[in-house]
């Protein structure tokens, strides 16, 4: 296990992942202050500028379908489109870790149940899984982070198991196990600690693959409906071809954005593994 | 290698009972049934009971779910609500153009994916690798409705190449050249967002070859570069590879249903769609259940094929 201080040293001397850390945090401080610094109102109907307003002065983006500020709607659909993509991230560790840690340690029936769990849910192609729970359960942005969360599972739980299938094999768990360490301690303490270094790097993809399916979703009109503003939502008045073709200052942003965060937050993620196992890392270049 | 295959089957079982289980319960726990739209606003506690006794929804839920699962061994998927048609028949008619688009699209994807990520795994710092690189950090960070929105706009409006909907032209359609025509955008994007993970584990196999001693065995023989990487490497390489394509299945299913709808191509994709939207609860546990029982069946026949090929795997499980 790599101290916290020697990854941290190791991640800062990686100027890639430096640079896509400071994107990343400014998007997050943009998306979090600008709103109730500027006082941005991104329901408000603006009558003066009027329908699908040209970039101006006032709205730097224009005004969309009913003159409401584009810009404003991009920020703050970056707040429910990084929530979304944070938040179900987050589930799938919660749910992912427990379940791959279970079943690599109890194996047996533990270990055949939980494993052939996740083979059920890796036959569905997720978004087909998520189309239809969100719709059917209706779209909001919690339905949408609990689906998304509780789908994306199988990935973490199969990394983690991989990794204590061996990691439980090792003396010093069973130098614990002799000294009488109570299975949980033993799964908190020893094996999770060794186990869980590739779950971090897999997490900068994970937050990627949530930000791409909510906007996927929310582009077809899906996922998180207007008024609420999202990345992917913001860019649904381009399948007309008027917006398409004559206004991309529409749908360039947002689609822009959404490639910019997630391929950050790839880089980073591959730097995080990298900064943990530099060993693995010289071996594969 | 019999017991080998019955071992595997066996583990299947649970599977396909798992993801027919999950399917139903989807459909039936969400809130309101067909009782509500097919008697919208009109029908009163009688009606609806006796709508619900028709359906077979007075039943308890096991019982539904053995029923349901009955048909599904016969082929019956029950019937739309919104077609009027059986499950089963509109499933079939949307299967051919959904095969062909995803088809194109697979093959497309490897046929970039594979020769770079080889050529990427023996020049890892040379043009190759970097553009290997740009694939892999790019290629699965575009959403593919970005990347559609972007073709369309280059290759239908601006340029006015190719279509940008359907599958074959309104009047005067339904040659060959047509379909092409119409296929190569959403083949094209399909192939495209999926060449990075195809060619990352590629090249990450051939990495891995290339440092094997007979590779090294087969230089020092004098062999010329284009033989070792081609009959050495890349045929020991090719059974990971395989892996990593059919691993990619339902991302791939699944990508192809966003970009299906996109451009109005009548597969399963758009099917699922106006399904979901139009709450025809027979057709969306049709489309579902069928995708994953045939992502189910690819992985379970890659397993068998992989004991037939490697006896390492045989007897690798215990």
């Amino acid at each position: 296990m790599e101290s916290g201080k020697r990854v941290w040293f190791r991640l800062r001397s990686d100027r890639r992942a430096v640079v896509c850390m400071v994107i990343l945090a400014l998007e997050v401080l943009c998306v979090l202050l600008l709103p109730p610094l500027l006082g941005l109102e991104p329901n408000v109907t603006d009558r003066t500028a009027g329908f699908w307003a040209a970039p101006s002065a006032e709205h730097w983006l224009g005004t969309d379908d009913v003159g409401r500020d584009i810009l404003a709607r991009l920020i703050c659909g970056g707040r429910i489109s990084l929530l979304v993509g944070f938040a179900a991230a987050a589930i799938n560790l919660a749910v992912g870790v427990p379940l791959g840690l279970l079943a690599g340690y109890r194996r047996g029936a533990w270990e055949f149940w939980i494993m052939r769990l996740a083979d059920v849910f890796q036959s569905f192609p997720n978004i087909v899984l998520t189309l239809c729970l969100v719709s059917l359960m209706g779209a909001s942005v919690l339905n949408l982070v609990l689906v998304l969360g509780l789908l994306g599972w199988p990935g973490i739980a199969r990394l983690v198991y991989g990794n204590v299938l061996s990691v439980r094999e090792k003396e010093y768990i069973l130098a614990v196990r002799a000294l009488g360490g109570r299975t949980g301690t033993i799964l908190y303490r020893n094996v999770l600690p060794n186990a869980v270094a590739p779950v971090w790097a897999a997490l900068g993809q994970r937050v990627g693959r949530a930000i791409l399916s909510e906007s996927s979703l929310s582009f077809l009109g899906v996922g998180i409906r207007p008024p609420q503003a999202s990345w992917g939502n913001l860019m649904q008045s381009a399948s007309s071809l008027a917006v398409l073709t004559g206004r991309p200052w529409v749908w360039l942003p947002p689609g822009l954005l959404i490639v910019l965060t997630v391929v950050c937050l790839q880089i980073l993620g591959n730097a995080l593994r990298d900064a943990m196992d530099p060993r693995a890392a010289r071996k594969e270049r | 290698m019999a017991q080998y295959i019955r071992r595997r089957l066996i583990t299947a079982i649970p599977v396909f009972f798992g993801i027919t289980i999950l399917v139903f319960l989807l459909v039936d726990l969400a809130p309101g049934d067909l009782t509500d739209l097919m008697g919208e606003g009109a029908a009163g506690e009688t009606e609806r009971a006796a709508m619900e006794a028709a359906l077979g929804l007075d039943q308890p839920l096991p019982t539904r779910y053995a029923l349901w699962l009955a048909g599904l061994f016969h082929g019956d998927l029950g019937r739309s609500y919104h077609y009027g048609q059986e499950v089963s028949e509109l499933i079939i008619q949307r299967l051919w153009p959904s095969l062909l688009l995803t088809g194109t699209g697979v093959v497309l994807a490897v046929v970039i994916a594979v020769p770079l990520g080889m050529l990427a795994a023996w020049e890892p710092r040379g043009g190759w690798g970097r553009l290997a690189h740009l694939f892999t950090v790019f290629g699965s960070a575009v959403p593919g409705f970005f990347l559609a929105l972007a073709a369309i706009f280059l290759f239908s409006v601006k340029l006015g190449w190719l279509p940008a909907s359907g599958m074959y032209r309104a009047a005067g359609g339904g040659g060959a050249g047509d379909l092409l025509r119409h296929l190569i955008l959403p083949a094209g994007i399909i192939g495209l967002s999926n060449v990075g993970g195809i060619l990352r584990q590629t090249q990450s196999a051939c990495l891995e070859v290339l440092g094997e001693d007979y590779i090294m065995t087969a230089r020092a023989k004098g062999l010329r570069e284009r033989v070792v990487l081609v009959r050495h490497a890349l045929r020991s390489a090719l059974i990971p590879v395989l892996t990593s394509i059919l691993t990619h299945i339902p991302h791939i299913i699944g990508g192809s249903v966003v970009v299906e709808r996109i451009f109005g191509w009548p597969g399963m994709g758009s099917l699922m769609f106006s399904a979901v939207s139009g709450r025809d609860f027979n057709v969306i546990m049709g489309v579902t259940v069928v995708m994953a029982l045939a992502v189910l069946l690819t992985s379970l026949l890659l397993d068998v094929v992989y004991g037939l090929v490697d006896p390492r795997v045989r007897y690798g499980e215990r």
